[in-house]
């Protein structure tokens, strides 16, 4: 079965085709194109630029993602959609296009979690039996374990998600938007060297990231790095170790950053292994393919004798194929999305799926 | 990204380190790895009192400076709580001994020096944790009851359910002392409670059969006892309203998320709370506006 995945939660519209053969031998993905909304330094993406962005986009991916699958449209059984959760705007444009090809080709439409979307993917690709589910991005920060036909959520922010503490710390610093605020915070952070005093909260399996981010853009305001880059700074670099007490930079505030929100979300990932006794861990989500955080989740998980599993941007980023993914799994457990249903909505809790295609 | 490794705990600080020079007979045994700690089953003082021994070891994944500061930060306020609900009545376990600092150790065999990590020596609860107690009590409705509800059943599941309703609400007035006391456990879910004196005899990894002292003939779970609230690793002093409500919250979900059959009960727990000590009833007025707090959640109910 073939099944054609349309993605355009936030600022990135994605198309994937996966084929699952008759024989229930590992999917294949037959697609996988994607293009970014980018905004310039300082600016985060509105949702109607965005929205406008993914309608100037879709139909092109659709065409290129059918012609290197090498694939015609009869051979489409069904075409998946994210329903949510997400930006109303980007979401609207996608459920339309995706409506619109269901009625073009006389195919079945099947709305999809974003959430379940990456997690499907995520176990898709790195074979993870049974983990816990660190999801990281942008909108979404949760920790996940599946039990009795549903994804649950152990833990999760409690205000602002680590992806959108990031990306607003790197509007404050003006770091570039290109390929994405977290990947230049974490290239930044590399150069770092010394760590901040951050708070850091962590209530249970929760955790909240709002005071981080305050505390974070309080010390670039002080120091004066908030705002654009002078010529100067950025030919010289940054500056030497200083000493101690001594203005912290750029890269130290990344790195301080980076340190703390990211011991903060390893810590309840691990506070979920030792809750229900698993020894795997999948991590999915943009904020997903930050090495640092990878390594750390895989020093824990060493040291609790068990193994971490990451993706690479590929799948980690939002995409087409794992909307295509999920949904076709739901598909074949008959899952349908009635064309008059077909809609989007910002808020769908992972919780909320009945996942039919698991014991 | 795929690793897999053999895991061996890193070895104790001191003085539990040359345990073999002063009691051969019994070193201390590791009996779980938590998120945070492990805990050790060891002696205090003699060899015939039994006592809990909570280590924070070093977190390779932090920073080294972040740490030192939680692990520090961490274990002194879990000793404060600690003493401070012993002495105001409160069922926990007893604060032997704490070293907050942590030493550092130097390996024997490399030379090299590394964080030895915190320790807290406290009373040794004999018990099940809760989540046992509830999975089973679940495992045996299960068998007895399936999910027939034929007349004959029905007095008898209804005195079953009747049992866990006290018991829950035996935890909610728990929590209730605990927060009358002013102190905020901060991880409150049915790992970190105890009933004082069962025994399910819970098969564990790499013991023999099961000894089931916990039932009696019929194969009923015990419910009665004292609820003993465990690990105060995240606890903190607080008497605000939003801070109880949260630890409420806390538990609920953790509640709904582990034992999603008997989540419809969860009901008693704050029920047993609301009868605990003034100022409850706020505090579950709270607990509605904190619900609401999660996020994406459907506005429609």
């Amino acid at each position: 079965m073939i099944a054609v995945g349309i993605e355009g939660s936030a600022n990135k519209i994605g198309v994937g085709i996966i084929f699952h053969p008759e024989d229930g031998s590992t999917p294949q993905v037959l697609a996988n194109v994607r293009h970014t909304y980018v905004t310039p330094p300082g600016e985060g993406f509105l949702p109607k630029d965005t929205a406008r962005h993914h309608r100037a986009w879709v139909v092109k991916l659709v065409k290129q993602a059918l012609q290197d699958a090498r694939i015609t449209v009869k051979d489409v059984d069904c075409i998946c959609y994210t329903k949510g959760p997400g930006m109303g705007a980007p979401l609207q444009s996608c459920a339309i296009a995706a409506r619109m090809l269901s009625l073009l080709w006389g195919k079945e439409l099947v709305g999809v979690n974003h959430c379940v979307g990456h997690i499907e993917m995520g176990r898709a690709i790195t074979g993870a039996q049974n983990p816990v589910v660190l999801y990281v991005s942008g909108g979404n920060t949760q920790v996940i374990a599946y039990s009795s036909q549903r994804y649950r959520i152990f833990g999760e922010t409690l205000d602002i998600a680590v992806g959108n503490c990031l990306d607003r710390f790197a509007r404050t610093l003006h770091i570039s938007n290109d390929p994405a605020p977290g990947y230049n915070i974490e290239q930044l952070a590399k150069k770092g060297k010394r760590l901040m005093d951050l708070p850091y909260t962590v209530k249970g399996m929760d955790i909240s990231m709002s005071g981080v981010l305050a505390a974070i853009d309080a010390l670039a305001v002080q120091y004066g790095l908030n705002g654009e880059w002078n010529e100067k700074e950025e030919s010289t670099g940054p500056a030497l170790e200083a000493a101690d007490g001594g203005k912290p930079t750029r890269a130290d505030l990344c790195f301080s950053l980076q340190e703390t929100v990211y011991s903060m979300l390893v810590e309840i990932t691990e506070r979920a292994m030792a809750h229900v006794g698993s020894k795997e861990v999948l991590i999915v989500g943009g904020v997903g393919c930050n090495e640092r955080l990878q390594e750390m989740m895989g020093i824990m998980a060493r040291d609790r004798g068990g193994t971490v599993h990451a993706t690479d941007e590929r799948y980690c980023i939002d995409n087409g194929i794992m909307i295509a993914q999920a949904g076709l799994m739901a598909y074949k457990t008959g899952f349908r999305t009635p064309l008059k249903d077909a809609t989007c909505t910002q808020r769908f809790r992972t919780d909320e799926v009945l996942v039919k295609w698991r014991d | 990204m795929h690793t897999t490794h053999e895991y061996t705990p890193p070895p104790l600080p001191p003085p539990f380190h040359h345990h073999h020079q002063t009691t051969p007979a019994n070193p201390p045994t590791l009996l779980t790895q938590g998120a945070e700690a492990h805990l050790y089953k060891t002696h205090y003082l003699s060899a015939a009192h039994p006592a809990a021994l909570k280590i924070r070891p070093s977190k390779p994944y932090r920073h080294p400076i972040l740490d030192r500061r939680l692990t520090r930060q961490r274990i002194l306020q879990e000793a404060r709580c600690l003493a401070k609900l012993v002495r105001e009545g409160v069922s926990v376990p007893a604060l032997y001994a704490v070293d907050w600092e942590g030493q550092t150790v130097t390996d024997a065999d490399t030379g090299a020096e590394r964080y030895g990590g915190a320790w807290l020596l406290m009373e040794w609860v004999e018990g099940d944790v809760v989540r046992v107690v509830v999975r089973e009590w679940e495992g045996y409705m299960l068998r007895h009851f399936g999910d027939d509800r034929d007349v004959d059943g029905h007095v008898e599941r209804k005195r079953e359910e009747d049992r866990m309703k006290d018991f829950l609400r035996r935890i909610g007035g728990a929590v209730g002392k605990l927060h009358a006391a002013g102190v905020i456990h901060g991880d409150l879910t049915t790992s970190n409670l105890i009933l004082r004196g069962t025994n399910l005899g819970v098969k564990k990894e790499g013991e023999g059969d099961a000894v089931d002292e916990g039932r009696d003939g019929l194969g009923h779970v015990g419910l009665e006892g004292e609820v003993v609230l465990i690990d105060f690793g995240l606890a903190g002093q607080s008497v605000q309203d939003e801070d109880r409500a949260v630890d409420l919250y806390v538990l609920e979900r953790a509640f709904g998320s582990t034992h999603p059959r008997t989540e419809g009960f969860f009901a008693e727990v704050l029920e047993g709370y609301r009868a605990s000590y003034r100022g409850s009833v706020s505090v579950l007025k709270r607990l509605e506006e904190v619900r609401m707090r999660g996020r994406k959640k459907s506005m429609l109910g």
